[in-house]
């Protein structure tokens, strides 16, 4: 019995190296694909000399695989891992696998500040995360609020409190996008939707160490949030500090929400797929479904982006739209099952 | 080692505790009765800082409650309460390694150590659970898992349990075994228990001393014998009873009597 630990912790380094591992020939492999056919042989040579070389790629096709698909493949794959993982911390602190950031309203709530940086602050591109992150934690906590009955959050009152939430900050950017100018609205609505296509350079790092920093610190946390599943109660008697990790898990967590958003709009259901699909492969235990939610995540936006940005090329679809045709029948299903 | 002096909690203006004192005292278990209403769960959940007294103070081992963290208090102090709905699947040997958490090294990450599998796997030994240790907690009986409540709180190596009725799903069969196992960290480790509990009779068989409760009052506390008299019985529950002595153990035995058989 005594190699339980030992196991858990084989398993853990497992499916994350299996999964770090797949992540990487993901982004090659996606890093190809496209509306521009690049050849396969240089496109490689290009990127495993981290792009000191060109190899036999023409200029263009350099300036597409490195200014254009890779940038964007990065971003999708950061957006994935932040918004799986703050999917999987919100599911086990609100004891409820439906929690996510999408369906709560906090997506939304990002979406909010983003186009009030946009409107207000459009100079400043650092604005965007920022009030994307003030508008996902004020999201949060109204959800928060709204759903704790005396009896604690029910499943069915989370997600009620999350539709008010979701409604009453929609007709917010339905009156935020009225003050745009008309050229500016489509872009707008195509972004809400999710959409990767116009990845800042300046936000790219920002956005990949937020969600590897967010993941780290929620990963840290993650025994807590073990006992956090079982209830607050329990938690606490069992020695939990459940004000500090409630805190680190609303802030860590719109952190990574924000900085999604403020990037590539709305992305749906990341953090409801992902993280289903972690434990039912992997079990509840957080310390291994965390870290393997986010490389889950990011895997699972680079796939979907790259499928946004084919299916019809040379136009584009969504990236929300794809992560929804998914999401929505899984949160049906979830839903009968809770 | 817990003491709680002059408690008084408060919702709003509604008093649910008014200055109630009590001592545990290593080896012995307390037990907590009263009718429904009486404050009795409100005590005791202030009793581990769950909930914080409007006025007067909790000390574990001569320390204010509220100097202590949570992690000190959890390696001193097990609950066991009525087990919440689990929403995620986890296995027996997981739900009881929780109760480990206070050990950690280190306050959030963390694996268990060995010696954590070798408490946890004794405890479920000792409450006959260790054959279902794989099975998930959802897959279990309402007394399993009552059981496994237990194990959690043994497997804490906690030397104060508070048990808030934690015979309420068991059958007579288990509701003994559960209260022996009590009784034997008492005797055997030097523990002490509070149970909150509706049945006197359990109370007189297992308590050493007994706190009667009513509308937030301490009514009357002390051996059983002392505390379970007709009169102070038919005060607070407003019911006539009889009260005679077991015939093998000799600790009070209460009966209600009802009106249709007082005229028989």
């Amino acid at each position: 019995m005594a190699s339980r630990n030992r196991t858990t912790l084989r398993k853990t380094f497992i499916a994350c190296a299996v999964l770090s591992g797949a992540l990487l020939l993901v982004v090659i492999l996606m890093s190809l694909v496209g509306s521009e056919r690049l050849p396969a042989g240089a496109s490689l040579c290009a990127l495993l000399s981290f792009g000191r070389s060109q190899c036999t790629l023409t200029s263009d096709q350099f300036d597409i695989l490195f200014q254009i698909r890779l940038p964007r493949i990065l971003l999708a794959a950061a957006v994935g891992g932040s918004l799986a993982t703050a999917g999987a911390s919100y599911q086990a602190l609100l004891r409820n696998p439906l929690a996510e950031p999408y369906l709560l309203g906090i997506s939304n709530g990002a979406a909010v500040g983003t186009m009030i940086a946009l409107v207000f602050f459009g100079a400043s591109e650092w604005s965007r995360p920022l009030l994307a992150f003030v508008g996902a934690l004020l999201a949060t906590l109204a959800v928060y609020r709204l759903a704790r009955g005396r009896a604690g959050a029910t499943p069915e009152r989370l997600v009620l409190a999350g539709v008010i939430v979701t409604t009453f900050l929609s007709s917010v950017i339905v009156f935020v996008t009225t003050l745009m100018d008309a050229t500016r609205i489509r872009s707008f609505t195509f972004w809400l939707l999710g959409d990767l296509s116009g990845t800042s350079k300046n936000l790219l790092p920002v956005a990949i160490a937020i969600a590897v920093v967010g993941t780290v610190v929620l990963t840290a946390n993650a025994r807590s949030l073990n006992l956090l599943m079982l209830g607050e109660r329990d938690a606490f008697d069992l020695g939990v500090e459940v004000g500090r990790v409630r805190i680190v898990v609303f802030v860590v967590a719109s952190l990574l929400v924000g900085s999604s958003v403020a990037a590539s709009g709305s992305v749906g259901y990341v953090g409801l797929v992902v993280p289903h699909l972690a434990r039912l492969s992997l079990g509840s235990d957080n310390r291994l479904s965390i870290p393997a939610a986010a490389l889950g995540g990011a895997l699972f936006v680079i796939v979907a982006d790259t499928a946004a940005r084919t299916l019809i090329a040379p136009r584009e679809l969504p990236v929300g739209a794809i992560t929804a045709l998914i999401g929505a029948p899984l949160f049906i299903y979830l839903l009968k099952r809770t | 080692m817990l003491e709680a002096r002059d408690l008084t909690i408060k919702y709003g203006q509604r008093v649910a505790v008014a200055n109630v004192s009590l001592t545990l005292a290593a080896g012995q278990i307390s037990a907590i009765i009263g009718p429904n209403g009486a404050g009795k769960s409100t005590f005791l959940q202030a009793l581990n800082g769950q909930l914080g007294p409007t006025s007067g103070v909790v000390l574990l081992d001569g320390q204010p409650l509220e100097k202590l963290n949570r992690r000190t208090i959890g390696r001193r102090i097990a609950v066991v309460a009525q087990e919440a709905e689990l929403r995620f699947p986890i296995t027996v040997l997981e739900f009881v390694l929780g109760g480990r958490f206070a050990w950690a090294a280190s306050a959030s990450w963390g694996w268990e150590t060995e010696r954590d599998i070798d408490v946890a796997n004794a405890v479920l030994h000792e409450t006959e659970l260790f054959e279902l240790s794989g099975r998930l907690m959802n897959e279990l009986s309402g007394g399993e898992r009552q059981r496994a409540v237990l194990a959690r709180a043994l497997a804490t190596e906690a030397v104060v349990l508070l048990l808030d009725e934690p015979t309420a799903n068991l059958d007579i069969s288990h509701q003994s075994t559960l209260l022996a196992l009590v009784r034997g960290r008492c005797d055997n480790h030097g523990a002490s228990a509070l149970v909150v509990t509706h049945d006197i009779n359990l109370a007189a068989q297992f308590a050493d001393n007994v706190l009667l409760m009513k509308d937030g009052h301490t009514i009357s506390s002390g051996r059983p014998e002392e505390v379970l008299t007709p009169g102070l019985l038919r005060d607070v529950f407003e019911v006539t009873v009889l009260v005679d002595a077991h015939p093998i153990t000799g600790v009070p035995r209460v009966t209600p009597v009802h009106e249709a058989h007082r005229q028989v």
